[in-house]
């Protein structure tokens, strides 16, 4: 029996259909548009003015506050603006226009693929290089990194996970780059150990992947004591809490962080970023990203600069199918629906998903049958049924009370429902409504 | 790009159940026990049911239509499933003014007074079977007996079923074993004896149930919950005075204890949500049947039961919620 987490969960159809495309460098664009707002945290603040050259890998916003990440540049060229753009998340926020120039890197960065395997590190330089990078969780979350390593005093760490179960559908992100950079995401989950000071290391695989799996279990003999660990198929087993409790049978307690259970969970993608910016020097300003759909020709999987238009690997793939009827950044699950495909990749950024006009649209509503599969699906144990009708029926202290904020959009519970109701949205707009009162009450 | 994209939030797929596919699921799963009780019955089983089914899908129309005025949503099969359950309660000679005035009730009252699928609290078609029941106790007590493929309708032959005949005995003072005509359990099982239309035959109805599971439409849990505990208390009685309580497997077999289990107790509307709490339903609802049948005025109790039970489900998924994930923090 394979590992998996106890409580709900979905199995949708897989459709992984870019899991043997390898990956292809994107080229480059004639002008990225990097935003400020890529993480978690405060934006950060633009060092460079308009008119500047700047190089492959250059620093150009720094860090702003302590939940915040530094911002590279992916190109060579000329600073052309800094101004308000859409970006993927549909808002219009400051970004850095660049203006490409030839491909010109810091001399600082190892361009090279040779792979350097040495570890002999202090954690503190581990640390700073990753926070120098400008490296933030790449499953999609995008929390910098660097504070995740920083283990609060009082708190010890003891296992890391590494998160390769990529358990969106369609994505396949995560599999490529296990298949092809797997000795360095080894290295990279080395150096994270390194930096943690832990001495257990888990990295887990959903069980659709078994040339990953084969291929990192090999590979990891040479890593001890690094555990490639496989766990049977199940929606949303990505999610922190989930793989935690798929592996080490623990129940992170609500409210709380994987810290309070000695873990730290990290993208296998960040273990690769963490690689590079130790071992090559090389700050966060490329990542992998899937683009992929039932009609799209040529489902692929590309490097891409930071800051590239998604309409380029769109037009990379074969361009956009006629019929398409809803574009989702992200996996069909918990992505996000793109109203244009002139907005940059960002760090956060692991898909780009087309649907055609029948998959597009929503099924029509219709009443609950009290079949209960919502509750039975929740990986949080949660009764998506009752927040609903709390949320319509603006129930905000019950809403709290039946703890609609333990909810992580997971998307199970309407997946499921047979009469297809909005669940999540009503759950989302009572989990902002109960955020704000929880504010006020506190202030 | 100049066509317009639709924008809604995650997630973006759904899964393959529907309201529609659930309901003929059910009613697929119906399908052998309909196909015994024709066996066994004749065309008597085809006119009830026809007759339930037209007259549930109608009454839904018009009180859709013309009372609620809102748009009738008579395909999702929710109507036809509540008109072959119904069916399935009642007698296969039962006159056709009753299956309508049952039909109404159980459409009318039972479900769209409450606002139609999903809000009802009680089963619909047991509404309108126990309405009959006391209404009409003769007609709803006189059943044809398996003679094979009948082409009488109205002139059947009847008799007793095994528990009517079994709570007869025992009321004039008789001794199980001194009881006539009482079917072996394999006839049982196969369903070669008098009772309503859908109840009689074990094997198909067991095979429908398969199917539910296989489709995964109903969870195990209120059927196996419900005949184990008809079993342990009716096999409790038994030892203590096996000359007056019958055995545990004839109680399940006889009756609507199978029909009941797999088919109305299951019905989401009117079950409860979680797992835990679909135990102790299907347990309530079994002892409830026991302490009818051995104790109570009427042969079989199922009807009653369920319908009881019905009315505690708000309370059992009040007390009965999931265990929240990280609210017991396992082995640690």
């Amino acid at each position: 029996m394979l590992k998996t987490f106890k409580k709900g969960g979905v199995h949708p159809a897989e459709n992984k259909l870019s899991a043997h495309a390898p990956i292809i460098k994107a080229e480059i664009p004639k002008t990225v548009t990097i935003p400020l707002g890529q993480h978690i945290g405060a934006p950060s603040s633009p060092i460079v003015t308009k008119g500047e050259t700047v190089k492959v890998g250059q620093i150009i916003a720094k860090s702003n506050g302590f939940v915040s990440a530094n911002i590279h540049s992916s190109v060579s060229g000329v600073v052309a603006k800094i101004e308000d753009t859409f970006d993927i998340t549909g808002f219009s926020r400051p970004a850095i226009s660049i203006t490409v120039d030839g491909d010109d890197w810091l001399e600082t960065i190892d361009r090279t693929e040779t792979i350097n395997s040495n570890l002999d590190y202090q954690p503190e330089h581990i640390i700073k290089r990753v926070q120098e990078s400008g490296i933030v969780g790449l499953g999609g979350a995008t929390f910098p990194t660097h504070i995740k390593l920083s283990v609060p005093t009082g708190k010890k760490a003891e296992f890391l996970i590494i998160n390769g179960v990529e358990c969106e559908p369609y994505l396949t992100a995560d599999h490529r780059l296990m298949m092809e950079k797997g000795e360095q995401v080894l290295i990279g989950t080395k150096l994270l150990m390194a930096a943690l000071g832990v001495n257990k290391a888990y990295i887990c695989i959903e069980n659709n992947k078994p040339d990953a799996i084969q291929h990192l279990m090999q590979l990891a003999k040479k890593y001890q004591p690094i555990q490639v660990v496989p766990l049977k198929v199940k929606y949303p087993q990505g999610g922190e809490k989930q793989l935690i409790n798929a592996v080490l049978k623990r129940e992170v307690p609500s409210g709380g962080l994987p810290i309070d259970l000695g873990v730290i969970v990290q993208n296998v993608g960040t273990a690769f970023a963490v690689y590079e910016a130790v071992q090559k020097n090389k700050p966060l300003f490329e990542r992998i990203v899937t683009v992929t759909g039932k009609t799209v020709k040529k489902p692929s999987n590309f490097l891409v600069r930071i800051g590239t238009p998604a309409i380029q690997l769109v037009e990379a793939a074969g361009g956009i199918p006629d019929d398409t009827g809803k574009i989702v950044a992200g996996g069909p699950m918990m992505g996000k629906a793109l109203n244009s495909l002139d907005v940059p990749i960002t760090k956060g950024a692991s898909g780009i998903l087309l649907f055609d006009r029948k998959e597009g649209k929503r099924l029509p509503i219709s009443p609950c049958i009290r079949c209960g599969k919502c509750v039975s699906v929740c990986p949080m144990g949660l009764e998506p049924y009752l927040l609903m009708t709390l949320s319509e029926k603006q129930i905000w202290d019950r809403s709290e009370k039946e703890n609609t904020m333990d909810c992580m959009e997971c998307g199970s519970c309407m997946y499921t429902c047979p009469a297809n109701r909005p669940l999540l949205d009503y759950i989302r707009l009572s989990k902002s409504t109960v955020g704000q009162l929880i504010r006020t009450r506190k202030q | 790009m100049e066509k317009l994209l639709h924008i809604s939030p995650s997630p973006h797929i759904a899964g393959e159940y529907s309201v529609q596919k659930i309901m003929y699921g059910v009613l697929l799963a119906l399908l052998p026990a309909f196909a015994a009780s024709v066996y066994f019955f004749g065309i008597g089983a085809i006119v009830v049911t026809a007759t339930a089914v037209v007259s549930c899908v109608a009454f839904e129309y018009l009180i859709q239509k013309y009372l609620i005025k809102g748009t009738p949503t008579i395909l999702n099969g929710s109507a036809a499933l509540t008109g072959v359950l119904l069916a399935f309660n009642v007698p296969s000679n039962l006159p056709i003014l009753l299956i309508v005035i049952g039909s109404m009730v159980a459409i009318g009252i039972g479900k769209m007074s409450f606002g139609g699928l999903g809000q009802n609290p009680f089963n619909p078609a047991l509404v309108g079977r126990v309405f009959l029941l006391i209404s009409f106790p003769v007609q709803m007590t006189s059943w044809p007996l398996p003679m094979g493929f009948q082409t009488k309708y109205f002139d059947a032959i009847t008799g007793a079923t095994p528990l009517a005949l079994v709570k007869e005995g025992i009321k004039n003072g008789q001794t199980l074993s001194s009881i006539e005509n009482i079917p072996s359990h394999m006839n049982l099982f196969y369903g070669a004896m008098g009772g309503s239309i859908g109840e009689i035959c074990a094997l198909a109805l067991i095979l429908g149930f398969a199917f539910m599971l296989y489709r995964k439409i109903i969870t195990w849990h209120i059927p196996v919950f419900l005949i184990s505990t008809i079993f342990a208390f009716t096999g409790i009685m038994h030892l203590t005075n096996p000359e007056k309580y019958a055995d545990p497997l004839f109680h399940i077999l006889t009756g609507g204890v199978m029909l009941g289990a797999i088919f109305m107790a299951t019905d989401m509307v009117t079950s409860p949500m979680t797992h835990k709490g679909m135990a102790i339903f299907a347990i309530g609802i079994g002892l409830i049947t026991v302490i009818i049948r051995l104790f109570g005025a009427y042969p079989e109790g199922i009807s009653f039961a369920i319908l009881i039970m019905n009315a505690f489900v708000p309370l059992l998924n009040k007390w009965t919620k999931p265990t929240r994930f990280g609210e017991e923090v396992l082995n640690g």
